[in-house]
C-alpha cells in the first residue's frame, strides 16, 4: 500500500516495508515543521467505545495542529450504543458528519467490520487485543529516529530486545510482524508461560531474522539497540505467588545498563507500571516519554495521507 | 417348503447424483450431517477397510450436487475427500474437495469477543494453510486449527 488516500488504516499486516517508509518519512517531515491549514476545514471523528489517554490526546491533538477540527466521544455511555444502536449504523452516521474515523473498540474485529461499513478513512486505534497499527508505526518511528535511519537505509541489522509479557501483548506482536519486513534480530526475553507465540516467532524466521528466546536479560543487553518493555499483568496468572516472582524478576533497574551500545534506547508503549524503576527515566536511554510524543507527527502523517493533504 | 426371498443390502450405482468418497471413517457421518436433507435420498458406507486412510466412508446422494459452500465444508473437515459427479451413472468428474482462498459464514470464530460473535455479520476466514488446517479470522486475525474448528 503506496496510495493512503481515503484508505482505512486498519492491521499492521496490510502494510508493505515501502508503505511503512513513507509514513516515518513523512511524520519526520511533520516533526519538523507541521504545515498549519494543512487539514483546515477537515473534521475527524473520534469513536473512543473504551478509555485512551494518549492516543486519542494525540490524535485530537495532531488534528489540531494541522488546522483540522474534531468531533467524537471518549465515553460510549453518552452515546446511542447505549441504546443498542449496532456499530455499523453508528459508522454509517458518521460518515454523514466527519471526513475520517479513529475508533477505538473493545471488540476484536471491530475496526474492520466499522471499515466496511464506511466510505470514509477508518484507523483502527485499538480493537481489543487484536491491533493498533498507529502505535506501531510510531514505535518504528521511534526507532528510525534513535538508530540513525537504520531501517530506511537498510544496511545494519537492528538489534531488538522485547521484554515482559510477550504472549499477550498487542504491542509487541504488532512490532514483530513490522519489523519482520526489516534486518532485524529479535531477543525475545520472557519467562516460560508469557513467551511469544509461535506464529509471531514464525513470522520473523520465515523474513529470514535471526531469532533468540530467553528468560535472563542481562547477558544480552550490551548486544541491543533497542530494549522494548511491556507490562506484566497480574490477571493473566492463576497463581498470585507465580506473578510477583515472575513481575520482580522483569523490572528494569538503572544499575542493569551499566555496559550498554551508545545508540541504545529503552522503549515502552505505557502506561508504565511498575516493570520500569523511575531511576531509570533519568538515564540518557530512556526514550518512552519522547516514544509517546513522536505520536503526533506519525499521527499527523496518517492523517494528511489518508485525508488526501498529501499524496 | 416356503421359498424367502434372500435378503441382500443392494448399494447400487446411482443414475445421476453426487458420489463422495475417500473420507476418513471417523468423519463419515460428520459429512452426513453437513449434507443431510429430508428428501434426499442418500446411502452411506462407513468404516470400510482403505488401505491410505486405514478406514474409509463414502456417501452418494442422487439428484444432487454440491454448492460450493458444500465442498468447503467437506474440505475443511475431510481434505482427503473425492467428489464425484454421475450422470446416467457414469462418472463424470472426479476431483479432490479443495478450500477457496477465503472462506465466508460457514465456520464460527472461536474467539469470543471477536465481532462475528458481537455483532450480525458473517464469519469470513482467510485460509493459510490446507493440512494442517489454519485459518485466519478476517476480523479479529485469530488463528484457528481444526480442533478448534466448529461449522456453523
Amino acid at each position: 500500500m503506496l496510495d493512503f488516500q481515503n484508505k482505512h488504516i486498519v492491521s499492521i499486516r496490510e502494510f508493505t516495508k515501502e508503505g511503512l517508509l513513507k509514513i516515518i518519512s513523512l511524520a519526520e517531515k511533520m516533526a519538523e515543521k507541521p504545515p498549519q491549514d494543512l487539514l483546515k476545514g477537515k473534521i475527524l471523528g473520534t469513536l473512543f467505545f473504551e478509555p485512551s489517554t494518549r492516543t486519542r490526546l494525540s490524535f485530537e491533538s495532531a488534528m489540531s495542529r494541522l488546522g483540522g477540527s474534531v468531533v467524537g466521544f471518549a465515553d460510549p455511555k453518552s452515546t446511542s450504543t447505549q441504546k443498542g444502536e449496532t456499530l455499523d449504523d453508528t459508522i454509517r452516521m458518521i460518515n454523514g458528519y466527519a471526513d475520517a474515523i479513529v475508533m477505538r473498540h473493545p471488540v476484536e474485529g471491530a475496526a474492520r467490520f466499522a471499515s466496511e461499513h464506511s466510505s470514509i478513512p477508518v484507523i483502527n486505534a485499538g480493537d481489543g487485543a487484536n491491533q493498533h497499527p498507529t502505535q506501531t508505526l510510531l514505535d518504528l518511528y521511534s526507532i528510525e529516529k534513535t538508530q540513525e535511519k537504520i531501517l530506511s537505509e537498510g544496511k545494519k541489522t537492528l538489534k531488538i530486545g522485547m521484554i515482559g509479557d510477550l504472549k499477550y501483548g498487542r504491542t509487541v506482536h504488532s512490532l514483530t510482524i513490522a519489523l519482520s519486513m526489516f534486518k532485524c534480530e529479535f531477543y525475545f526475553i520472557a519467562p516460560k508461560i508469557l513467551r511469544m507465540p509461535d506464529d509471531y516467532l514464525h513470522v520473523a524466521t520465515d523474513a529470514g531474522c535471526k531469532i533468540h528466546q530467553m528468560e535472563n536479560i542481562e547477558p544480552v543487553i550490551p548486544e541491543l539497540d533497542i530494549l522494548y518493555s511491556t507490562r506484566i499483568q497480574a490477571e493473566r496468572f492463576f497463581d498470585i505467588n507465580e506473578y510477583n516472582m515472575v513481575k520482580n524478576a522483569y523490572v528494569l533497574k538503572a544499575d542493569l545498563f551499566k555496559n550498554v551500545k551508545n545508540n541504545f534506547k529503552i522503549l515502552h508503549p505505557l502506561p508504565r507500571i511498575e516493570e520500569i524503576d523511575r531511576g531509570v527515566d533519568s538515564l540518557p536511554y530512556a526514550y518512552y516519554f519522547q516514544q509517546a510524543a513522536n505520536g503526533i507527527p506519525v499521527r499527523q502523517a496518517i492523517l494528511a495521507l489518508v485525508l488526501g493533504a498529501i499524496k | 417348503m416356503n421359498s424367502q426371498p434372500k435378503k441382500e443390502l443392494s448399494v447400487n450405482a446411482i443414475e445421476n447424483g453426487t458420489v463422495i468418497d475417500h473420507i476418513p471413517g471417523e468423519i463419515t457421518l460428520k459429512v452426513v450431517e453437513i449434507l443431510s436433507n429430508p428428501d434426499d435420498v442418500m446411502t452411506i458406507g462407513v468404516n470400510l477397510p482403505s488401505k491410505s486412510l486405514n478406514k474409509k466412508g463414502f456417501v452418494k446422494i442422487s439428484n444432487r450436487f454440491l454448492t460450493k459452500e458444500e465442498t468447503s465444508k467437506i474440505a475443511l473437515i475431510a481434505p482427503t475427500a473425492k467428489v464425484n459427479i454421475v450422470k446416467d451413472y457414469k462418472i463424470t468428474s472426479k476431483s479432490q474437495v479443495f478450500l477457496p482462498d477465503q472462506i465466508k459464514g460457514i465456520v464460527k470464530c472461536n474467539n469470543p469477543i471477536c465481532i462475528t460473535n458481537k455483532e450480525i455479520t458473517p464469519s469470513v476466514f482467510d485460509v493459510l494453510k490446507a493440512l494442517p488446517l489454519k485459518l485466519r479470522c478476517h476480523y479479529c486475525e485469530r488463528t484457528m486449527g481444526s480442533k478448534d474448528l466448529h461449522l456453523l
